[in-house]
């Protein structure tokens, strides 16, 4: 049984449709990433998925649940993280722990054991009894996130949790959402991040337009859409687009101080570019060959370039 | 399964609203200061007869309190973002309003017992029909926390344009519903008008809790008034539902 069911789902407002015959379903234990451009419906989406909006048209099935028939059980299983959503600033992070755990039905020993436990994890212990208003952004992302993990749940719904935070933070929340995963949790995060898409999903599908274009690994992808490498070298000195003249290169980018060449055959261009090192007494301070990206495959989906 | 879940996610709403709103300056001013300076607009430097007057003063008090908190709930955590969470939790959007309502009909309920012992130990006042008395305090508190979250219902994020509506419709209610003219002194419009005020039904019935005298039958003042709790909570839901992406 697949922990996410979503069947031919289907929101409009207005003359908007948001969201049209999406399906998809998501296995126990994976981290599924949902991709789209600005406006594609992912928040439409999860918001579907999560019950806060009742479909026009099909069902949602959380470990065979339907939400819209049985709201209460189905939210007993999941946790969620809405996009530029917060906790209760007017209450103090150990309040809001408390608050959200009696929604939960926890009992006050289970609630106040587990607060201590998720407050040192997400590094917030010294502050728990300090109103939540006088946190950083970064701190109240964390209270966020400690809100919806609080009662371990089966499916954590994360919209864009990352967007905005410093580097800390937003390491601190990967770092939660892998050691949720590793203890059974399945994970359904939107993103912009393509690059933490690719790294911490199994599974990625995207929506343009309200309608979902494809879902597959990755890699997988990746692959579909372009087959296409690159090497990216950087020498001592500021070199010259017009020295890169074999014909083994298809195309030459600028990315900073380094060059990006793309090639079908990457050990080709290596050779290349050691003969040229050589000829024009150039040191090589970095070289890396990469293959296709998940950017480059999300761009040519959404048809963004 | 539900049920339980639902009561649950009821009481924990309303304990969260009376922790948060309850100190929250709309509703110290709307809940608390305006009652007090009506009572006092009216009453100093008149020679009334306060023990009469003291029923509908009664109800002004209790409408004022209990629908003080209600219209600051929804929109002020829609600014706060908040209540897309709230909504993500193992909660119904009916939970949300009957612990918006909770939270208004403690908030009522505690400053009108306040107002009541005090008052009633300075005036020597009596209470005449015990059932009435109880009933306008459960009923009134009910219909009009009831009221407040009504009024949030259309909301946005902006909780200032809320607490204007409710001023827009609340105070020309306390004028006509018997509260500074009796309803006995009242006759030909002025009574069609206060009949079609809730507010007219439980001053009415604080009169017959507490003086005995009132000009519909308490039976009629309580059957209107739970019917005025349902309706509106009924359109609450209605509007809340229609409204319910505005502000996320």
């Amino acid at each position: 049984m697949d922990t996410i069911q979503a069947d031919h789902l289907k929101k409009s407002f207005g003359p908007i449709t948001a969201v049209d015959d999406v399906s998809l379903s998501v296995r126990e234990g994976e981290i599924f990433g949902f991709l789209g451009p600005n406006g594609a419906g992912k928040t439409t989406t999860i918001r579907l998925l999560t019950g806060v909006l009742t479909p026009d048209a099909g069902a949602v099935r959380i470990n065979g649940i339907d939400i819209h028939r049985h709201p209460l059980e189905a939210k007993m299983q999941m946790g969620v993280i809405p996009e530029n959503s917060t906790v209760y600033g007017d209450l103090t992070a150990d309040q809001n722990l408390h608050l959200v755990g009696k929604l939960y039905g926890m009992s006050r020993s289970e609630r106040e054991r587990r607060n201590r436990e998720i407050l040192a994890q997400l590094g917030l212990e010294e502050r728990r009894g300090d109103p939540v208003r006088t946190f950083s952004k970064g701190m109240r992302q964390r209270v966020s996130i400690a809100c919806a993990i609080l009662h371990r749940p089966c499916v954590l719904f994360l919209d864009e949790p990352t967007a905005g935070l410093d580097v800390q933070s937003r390491r601190l929340v990967i770092d939660t959402i892998h050691r949720m995963n590793e203890e059974g949790s399945t994970v359904f995060l939107t993103t912009h991040n393509i690059e933490e898409a690719n790294t911490l999903c199994e599974t990625v599908c995207i929506i343009n337009q309200g309608r979902i274009i494809a879902t597959g690994s990755p890699e997988r992808l990746k692959k579909t859409f372009d087959t296409t490498q690159s090497v990216e070298v950087s020498f001592d000195r500021k070199v010259a687009k017009d020295l890169f003249t074999t014909g083994a290169i298809s195309k030459i980018e600028p990315l900073g101080d380094k060059w990006r060449l793309y090639t079908a055959h990457p050990d080709l261009v290596v050779k290349f570019i050691g003969s040229l090192a050589e000829r024009e007494q150039l040191t090589i301070t970095s070289i890396a060959t990469s293959g296709p990206s998940l950017e480059e495959a999300f761009v040519r989906l959404t048809g963004g370039a | 399964m539900e049920m339980p879940l639902f009561l649950r996610g009821v009481l924990v709403i309303a304990e969260k609203n009376i922790r948060i709103y309850y100190n929250k300056a709309p509703v110290m001013i709307f809940g608390l200061l305006f009652p007090l300076f009506m009572f006092l607009a009216f009453f100093i430097g008149r020679n009334l007869e306060l023990a009469a007057f003291f029923p509908g003063f009664l109800a002004m008090t209790l409408f004022f309190t209990a629908s003080s908190v209600g219209p600051l709930i929804t929109p002020w955590e829609k600014r706060d973002r908040t209540y897309e969470r709230l909504l993500s939790y193992p909660v119904t959007l009916e939970g949300i309003i009957l612990g918006d309502i909770a939270a208004g009909a403690v908030f009522g309920l505690i400053i009108t017992t306040l107002v009541w012992v005090v008052s009633g130990i300075v005036l020597h006042l009596s209470v005449v029909d015990p059932a009435a008395f109880v009933m306008a305090f459960l009923l009134g508190t009910l219909s009009f926390a009831a009221l407040g979250s009504l009024l949030a219902s259309p909301a946005s994020d902006t909780p200032s344009n809320v607490m204007m509506l409710s001023s827009l419709i609340r105070f020309p209610l306390i004028f006509i519903s018997g509260i500074f003219v009796p309803l006995t002194q009242m006759q030909g419009w002025g009574l069609l008008l206060a009949s079609v005020s809730p507010l007219t039904y439980l001053v009415d019935l604080f009169h017959a809790g507490l003086t005995g005298e009132s000009i519909f039958a308490p039976f009629l003042d309580c059957i209107v008034l739970a019917g005025v709790i349902l309706g509106f909570i009924l359109l609450a839901r209605f509007i809340q539902m229609r409204n319910l992406m505005k502000g996320l």
